[in-house]
C-alpha cells in the first residue's frame, strides 16, 4: 500500500517509466517523524527544481524552436542587462531561503540531543554489525544470512536477498533509541532508509544518533560506506516491536545470556563444540576465511591445512581471542561469549582434514577473557 | 560600457603565421622523436588529446566490466575484490588521466591561438608535463597485475580502508598519483604564465575569450589545491610505510581528518573538472546562435564566484562522519549558494539562445546537450546540498546519478563539443556531419538510459560501490547496464570521426564556423605549426 | 620588438616565481591543517575530539538544580590481549561539580606489551564542557605478563554546558603500541611528553 502511495507522485511525471515491479521509486516516507520530516522536504525540493527546470527549458527550447537559422531567424544583438541580471541573481537566492528554512528546522530537530529511554551501541566490523543494549549486558554480532547459493545462482534467490541477517537489531516502537556508533577497522555507515537514520561509524570516535520508531515492521537497510570487499554483504535489519513484547524479549535474551555463561565450567565434548563451531564459522568467519577455510590470500590467509594453526593451538586461540593489529582479523574477545570462541577455535582446528583431535574448553578461553 | 567578447580582423596575421612556417627549425627530429622532443603548443595539445582519448576508453573499459557484472543480482563475472578495483580505477583514470588531461590538451591547443600568443610562455616545462602522464597511468594500471591486487579503496581512497587496510600495490598507487599531480601542476603554471604575460599587445584581461578565463581561474584552483593533494597523499604513504599516525586513530590520529584533508582538494577538482567546459560552451552557443554572449562580464564574475564557493563547501561530502550543528548548517548554506553563480551561467547560455539566428551544428548540439543535462545534474546537486535530505542520498545511487550527469553530459560532452568546434582548426576538415549527428544522438539516448534510472535505485535505496544488490533494484540495474554499453559502443563512432576528419573531408576555411569571432579563426585552417610569431593586433569591437 | 621578448620573458619568471611560491605555501598549509583541525576541534568540539593535555580546574559553583548523565564505555581492539574496564558504567553529576571514577587494565598475556587509551566524546559539541583534570588519555601504558593497573581519571562538567545536552558518553578505544613506532607523528601532532 505504502508503496502505491510512493509511486503516485511519479506516475504524474513519468507515467511511461512504471513497469509492473512493485517496490520503490522514491525515498520511503518511513516510519518515524524526521523520516517523514525528510522525505516532504526532499519532494518540496524536488518540485521546487522541475518548476525551475520547466521555466529555463521552455524558454530554452522555444528559443530553439523559434529562432532557427534554417527558417532564416535574423540575430538580435543585444546584450546585458543589469536588470536582468540583478534579477536572475536576487530570485534564485529568495528560492533558496525559501528552501534553507524547513531544512534547517529538520536538521535541528535531527539534533535533538534529549534524553533516549535505550541506548545500543553498534559496532562496525568488517563485515558485520555489532549490536550492544547498554546497561542490559545482551549484545550480538548481526551478519548477512543470505545462502552463498543464493549469491552464486545455483539457488533460487529470495525476497529479501542480500538484505536477511541472522540476528537482527530489535528496538521498540514508541521509545526514543539513542545509538552510538563506531568501528573497530574501517568506517563503514549504518543506513535503514525507513528509519532515515544514516551515520558513519568511525574507527577510534563515537557518533551519535537516534530514532523514534512509529509503526512495528521490519526494516532493512546496508552499509553505506565502502568497507572492502564485502561491504555489499553487510546487511542492517531491525525487527521493531511493541514495547510490551521488546520488555519480554530483552529479559529473554539476558537469561540465555546468564545461562551461557553458567555453562563455561562444565566439561563440553567434541561434537557438541563442533556443531557450535561450525555454526559460528558460518556466521562470523566465512566471509574472509571462505567457505572450506580455503581463505584468500594474501589478504586472508587459509585455514584448512594452514601449519601454524595446526601445530600451535595457543597461537590460534591468542589470534581468535585478541586479533591482529593493522589487519583484517579483529579480536573477538568482547565479541564473542567463552563458548564460542572455545567452539569456533576447536572447530577450525578439526575440520577440513585439519584433524588436532584437540578439544579447547570454554572454561580454558575463559581464563583469558576475563579478568 | 557595452562591451563584446573579443573580436579580430579576420586573416590579418597570416603573414606572421607564414613568417613562422618559413622560419621553422632546420633541424626537426624525424619520426617518434618528433613527438617526444616537441615543444611547439599545438603538437603537445595534440599528445594530450590523444592520450586521454586513449585513456577514456580504458576508463570506460573499466566502466563496463562494472556494469557487466550489475547487469543482474548475484555475482556472475568478477569476485568483488575485483569489482573494488575496477570501480576505483574507473574513477582515477577518468578523473585524472581522461577529463583533466584533455582540458589540457584544449588549452594547449587554443589558449596560445585564442589570445595571439606564438606558444605556451615555458615550451619545454609543457614537453615535460605531458610525457610525465604516460609514466603515471602505465604505474598506475600496473598496480592492477601486482599481488594483492591495485588500489581497491574507492576514488576518494579514504583511510584507513586506503592505509592501515590497503593492498601492497597503495605505496605505487600514491607515485602515480605524486607524478599526474605535478603535470596538472606544471600544466598550471604553464598556462598562468602563458595568459598573464603573452596576450595580444591591446588585448585586456577582459577581451579575452571565455575558454581562456575560465581556464586562468581553474589554473589558480589547481596551483592551490594539488599541493594539499600531494600532502594528503604523502601523510598516507608515511602513515603506510614510516610509521605515523596521521589518520590512524590506534596512534592519536584522525580518519575523518584525511576527508577534511581530501574534500578540501576535492571540490576545487570538481570545478576544475567543469570549469574549462563552461569556457567552451559560451564559445560555441554564441557562435552558433550568431549573436553574441548575452552577459560575458558576468560569466567571468561568476565563474570567479564559484571557484572562490568552492574552497568552502568541502564538508557537504562529509554530512554523515558526526559533524556538529554548525558545521551542518554552515556547509549546508554556502554549498546552497553556488547555485546562484551557476544559475547565472545557465540562465546567460538561454538568453544569448533567445532572439539568435540559431543553427544546429554537432558542436552546438554537444553544447546544448551539456546546458540541459549539466542543469539536470545541477538539481540533483541542489537536493544533495539539503544537509537533512543528504542523509538519505548520501552514498546512494542517486549522488552517483548526480556525479556523473555533471561530468559525462557536463565535463565529458563538453569537450566533444569543443572537440567537433575546433577540428577544422586542427585538422583543415569538417568532421563528418552525418556521422557527427549519430555519434550525438547515441550519446544523449546512451547517458540518459545509464544514469536516469541510477536517480531512482538510489532513492529505492540501493548504496554505491556493491557488486551485488537487493532485487528490488533489478531492473534499474539491467536499464543502466544496457545504457552503460550502448553508450561505451557509440563513442568508437568518435574515433572513427576523428580519423576521417585528419585523413580528409570538406574543406575547412580559416573562419570555419559563420558566427566564430575569436582570435583563433584568423589563422588558416589547418593552423600552420607556427602561428602569431608576429603579435596580431588586437583590436576590441564596439558596439 | 626584441624588448618586448626580453619583458616578457622577465614576467614569465616573474609569474613562475609567485605560482611556486604559492604552491610551497598550499604544500605546506596542508600540514599546517593538522595542528589546525586539533585546535579547531578543541575549540568547537568538532568529531569528539578530546583535549589530550590534562586540563586546569575551574573553581565552579557546583549547580545542584541540573544533573548530567556521564557515560562510560571501554573497548578492546585487534592486536592488544588487554581487558580494560571502569568501575561504573556512569554517574550522574551536576555541573560544576569534581568527580573520581578508576579505570583498569588488565594485560592476560605472558609477554610485556604497550597499549594506548583513545578517548572520544559524544555528543561532539559536549567534549570542550568535560574537562579532564587527571586522565591517561593518550598515555602509552606497560603492563608486564598478567599485570593489572588502576587509574583514576578525575573529571569536571563545567556549568556552561549548553542547557539541552543532559547525556554525555565518554569512550576510550584500546589500542596496541608498537615498540618500534617511529614518533614522527607523535612529535608533530603534540601527543609524546604529556604524560600526567
Amino acid at each position: 500500500m505504502r508503496a502505491l502511495r510512493y509511486w503516485s507522485t511519479y506516475i504524474a511525471v513519468l507515467p511511461f517509466l512504471v513497469p509492473t515491479a512493485s517496490y520503490a521509486w522514491n525515498m520511503p516516507i518511513g516510519v518515524t517523524d524526521v523520516s517523514g520530516d525528510i522525505y516532504r522536504l526532499h519532494m518540496t525540493i524536488f518540485w521546487i527544481c522541475v518548476a525551475i527546470g520547466l521555466l529555463v527549458f521552455g524558454a530554452m527550447f522555444y528559443s530553439l524552436f523559434r529562432y532557427r537559422h534554417a527558417k532564416g531567424a535574423k540575430a538580435a544583438h543585444f546584450h546585458e542587462n543589469t536588470l536582468v541580471e540583478v534579477l536572475w541573481t536576487a530570485i534564485p537566492v529568495l528560492i533558496l531561503v525559501a528552501m534553507a528554512v524547513p531544512a534547517t528546522a529538520t536538521l535541528k530537530q535531527m539534533y535533538d540531543p534529549s534524553d533516549a529511554d535505550l541506548d545500543v551501541m553498534i559496532t562496525g566490523q568488517q563485515w558485520r554489525w555489532r549490536y550492544e543494549y547498554m546497561g542490559e549486558n545482551v549484545a550480538f554480532t548481526s551478519s548477512l544470512s543470505t545462502p552463498r547459493v543464493q549469491i552464486s545462482g545455483e539457488e533460487k534467490r529470495g525476497e529479501t536477498y542480500l538484505l536477511d541477517v541472522d540476528n537482527p537489531l530489535v528496538l521498540p516502537v514508541n521509545r526514543k533509541v539513542r545509538f552510538l556508533m563506531t568501528s573497530d577497522d574501517v568506517i563503514h555507515s549504518w543506513w535503514v532508509p525507513e528509519l532515515a537514520v544514516k551515520q558513519d561509524a568511525v574507527p577510534g570516535f563515537i557518533n551519535e544518533n537516534w530514532v523514534r520508531i512509529n509503526e512495528p515492521g521490519i526494516y532493512r537497510g546496508q552499509c553505506a560506506e565502502l568497507c572492502g570487499m564485502d561491504h555489499g554483504f553487510m546487511p542492517v535489519v531491525v525487527h521493531a516491536i511493541e514495547e510490551k513484547a521488546f520488555d519480554e524479549w530483552i529479559a529473554e535474551r539476558k537469561a540465555a545470556a546468564e545461562k551461557e555463561i553458567s555453562g563455561i565450567d562444565r566439561d563440553w565434548k567434541l561434537a557438541e563444540l563442533m556443531e557450535r563451531g561450525q555454526a559460528t564459522y558460518e556466521a562470523i568467519c566465512v566471509s574472509c576465511h571462505q567457505p572450506g577455510g580455503k581463505g584468500s590470500p594474501p589478504a586472508f590467509p587459509a585455514l584448512a591445512g594452514n601449519e601454524q594453526l595446526i601445530a600451535d593451538q595457543a597461537w590460534h586461540l591468542d589470534r581468535v581471542i585478541n586479533g591482529v593489529s593493522g589487519a583484517a582479523m579483529p579480536a573477538f574477545r568482547d565479541t564473542l561469549n567463552p563458548v564460542e570462541i572455545a567452539a569456533v577455535v576447536t572447530y577450525t582446528r578439526n575440520a577440513w582434514g585439519n584433524d588436532t583431535g584437540d578439544v579447547v574448553q570454554p572454561s580454558v578461553v575463559a581464563e583469558q577473557v576475563d579478568q | 560600457m557595452a562591451k563584446l567578447p573579443p573580436k579580430s580582423m579576420p586573416l590579418h596575421s597570416t603573414p606572421a603565421a607564414a613568417d613562422g612556417q618559413l622560419n621553422t627549425h632546420t633541424a626537426l627530429p624525424k619520426g617518434v622523436m618528433r613527438w617526444v622532443l616537441t615543444t611547439n603548443h599545438k603538437e603537445i595539445g595534440t599528445l594530450y588529446l590523444l592520450f586521454s582519448l586513449s585513456m577514456f576508453f580504458v576508463g570506460g573499459v573499466f566502466a563496463l566490466v562494472v556494469r557487466a557484472e550489475l547487469f543482474q543480482p548475484g555475482l556472475q563475472l568478477i569476485d568483488p575484490e575485483f569489482f573494488n578495483q575496477m570501480t576505483t580505477m574507473h574513477g582515477l583514470i577518468m578523473v585524472f588521466a581522461a577529463v583533466m588531461p584533455a582540458f589540457t590538451g584544449l588549452a594547449n591547443w587554443m589558449i596560445p591561438l585564442q589570445i595571439g600568443a606564438p606558444d605556451m610562455a615555458l615550451p619545454r616545462l609543457n614537453n615535460f608535463s605531458f610525457w610525465l602522464l604516460p609514466v603515471a597511468f602505465t604505474l598506475l594500471l600496473s598496480t592492477l597485475l601486482m599481488p594483492g591486487g591495485g588500489p581497491n579503496f574507492g576514488w576518494t581512497f579514504y583511510a584507513p580502508l586506503s592505509t592501515t587496510y590497503a593492498p601492497a600495490s597503495t605505496t605505487f598507487f600514491i607515485l602515480a598519483i605524486h607524478i599526474a599531480g605535478i603535470s596538472s601542476i606544471l600544466g598550471a603554471i604553464n598556462i598562468i604564465a602563458t595568459i598573464l604575460n603573452m596576450r595580444a599587445p591591446g588585448m585586456r584581461l577582459m577581451d579575452m575569450p571565455l575558454f581562456v578565463w575560465t581556464w586562468l581561474i581553474t589554473a589558480f584552483l589547481l596551483i592551490a589545491v594539488m599541493p594539499v593533494l600531494a600532502g594528503v597523499i604523502t601523510m598516507m604513504l608515511m602513515d603506510i610505510n614510516f610509521g605515523t599516525n596521521f589518520f590512524n586513530a590506534a596512534g592519536g590520529g584522525d580518519p575523518v581528518l584525511f576527508q577534511h584533508l581530501f574534500w578540501f582538494f576535492g571540490h576545487p577538482e570538481v570545478y576544475i573538472m567543469i570549469l574549462p567546459a563552461f569556457g567552451i560552451v559560451s564559445a560555441i552557443i554564441p557562435t552558433f546562435a550568431r549573436k553574441p554572449l548575452f552577459g560575458y562580464t558576468s560569466m567571468v564574475y561568476a565563474t570567479a564566484a564559484i571557484a572562490l564557493l568552492s574552497f568552502l563547501v568541502w564538508a557537504h561530502h562529509m554530512f554523515l562522519v558526526g559533524l556538529p550543528l554548525v558545521a551542518e548548517l554552515f556547509f549546508m548554506y554556502s554549498t546552497m549558494l553556488i547555485a546562484v553563480p551557476t544559475g547565472v551561467k545557465v540562465f546567460n547560455w538561454v538568453t544569448t539562445l533567445f532572439r539568435g539566428s540559431i543553427s544546429f551544428e554537432p558542436p552546438m548540439l554537444f553544447a546544448l546537450a551539456f546546458v540541459v543535462l549539466f542543469t539536470i545534474g545541477g538539481f540533483s546537486g541542489i537536493m544533495l546540498a539539503i544537509a537533512p535530505a543528504d542523509f538519505q542520498y548520501h552514498d546512494t545511487y542517486f549522488v552517483v546519478a548526480h556525479f556523473h550527469y555533471v561530468l559525462v553530459p557536463g565535463a565529458i560532452f563538453a569537450i566533444m563539443a569543443g572537440a567537433y568546434y575546433w577540428l577544422p582548426k586542427w585538422t583543415g576538415h569538417y568532421p563528418n556531419e552525418r556521422l557527427a549527428q549519430w555519434h550525438f544522438w547515441l550519446s544523449v539516448i546512451g547517458v540518459n538510459l545509464t544514469f536516469f534510472p541510477m536517480h531512482f535505485a538510489g532513492l529505492a535505496g540501493m548504496p554505491r560501490r556493491i557488486p551485488d544488490y537487493a532485487l528490488q533494484f533489478a531492473d534499474f540495474n539491467m536499464v543502466s547496464s544496457i545504457g552503460a554499453f550502448f553508450f561505451g559502443t557509440s563513442q568508437l563512432l568518435f574515433v572513427i570521426v576523428v580519423v576521417i576528419c585528419v585523413r580528409g573531408g570538406k574543406k575547412a576555411p580559416a573562419k570555419a564556423w559563420e558566427g566564430a569571432e575569436d582570435l583563433e579563426w584568423s589563422v588558416p585552417s589547418p593552423a600552420p605549426l607556427h602561428t602569431f610569431e608576429r603579435p596580431p593586433k588586437f583590436e576590441r569591437s564596439t558596439s | 620588438m626584441e624588448t618586448r621578448q626580453q619583458e616578457q620573458e622577465k614576467a614569465v619568471k616573474r609569474t613562475v616565481v609567485r605560482s611556486i611560491a604559492a604552491l610551497i605555501g598550499m604544500f605546506a598549509f596542508a600540514f599546517s591543517l593538522i595542528p589546525l583541525y586539533d585546535v579547531f576541534c578543541q575549540v568547537t568540539g568538532l568529531n569528539g575530539k578530546v583535549s589530550k593535555r590534562a586540563q586546569q580546574i575551574t573553581h565552579q559553583d557546583v549547580d545542584d538544580s541540573r544533573y548530567i548523565t556521564v557515560q562510560f564505555i571501554t573497548r578492546g581492539s585487534a592486536g592488544l590481549p588487554w581487558q580494560m574496564d571502569v568501575a561504573t558504567n556512569q554517574l550522574r553529576v551536576n555541573p560544576g561539580q569534581v568527580s573520581e571514577i578508576s579505570f583498569t587494565f588488565m594485560n592476560h598475556s605472558d609477554q610485556e606489551s604497550l597499549g594506548r587509551a583513545v578517548p572520544s566524546v559524544s555528543p561532539s559539541e559536549a567534549s570542550q564542557y568535560l574537562r579532564k583534570i587527571n586522565c591517561f588519555c593518550f598515555d602509552e601504558q606497560k603492563l608486564k605478563a598478567n599485570e593489572k593497573l588502576t587509574l583514576p581519571l578525575v573529571f569536571q562538567v563545567v556549568r556552561e554546558l549548553p542547557k539541552d545536552i543532559n547525556t554525555i558518553t565518554l569512550v576510550y578505544t584500546l589500542y596496541p603500541v608498537d615498540e618500534k613506532e617511529v614518533s614522527i607523528a607523535h612529535g608533530y601532532l603534540g601527543i609524546k611528553g604529556e604524560v600526567i
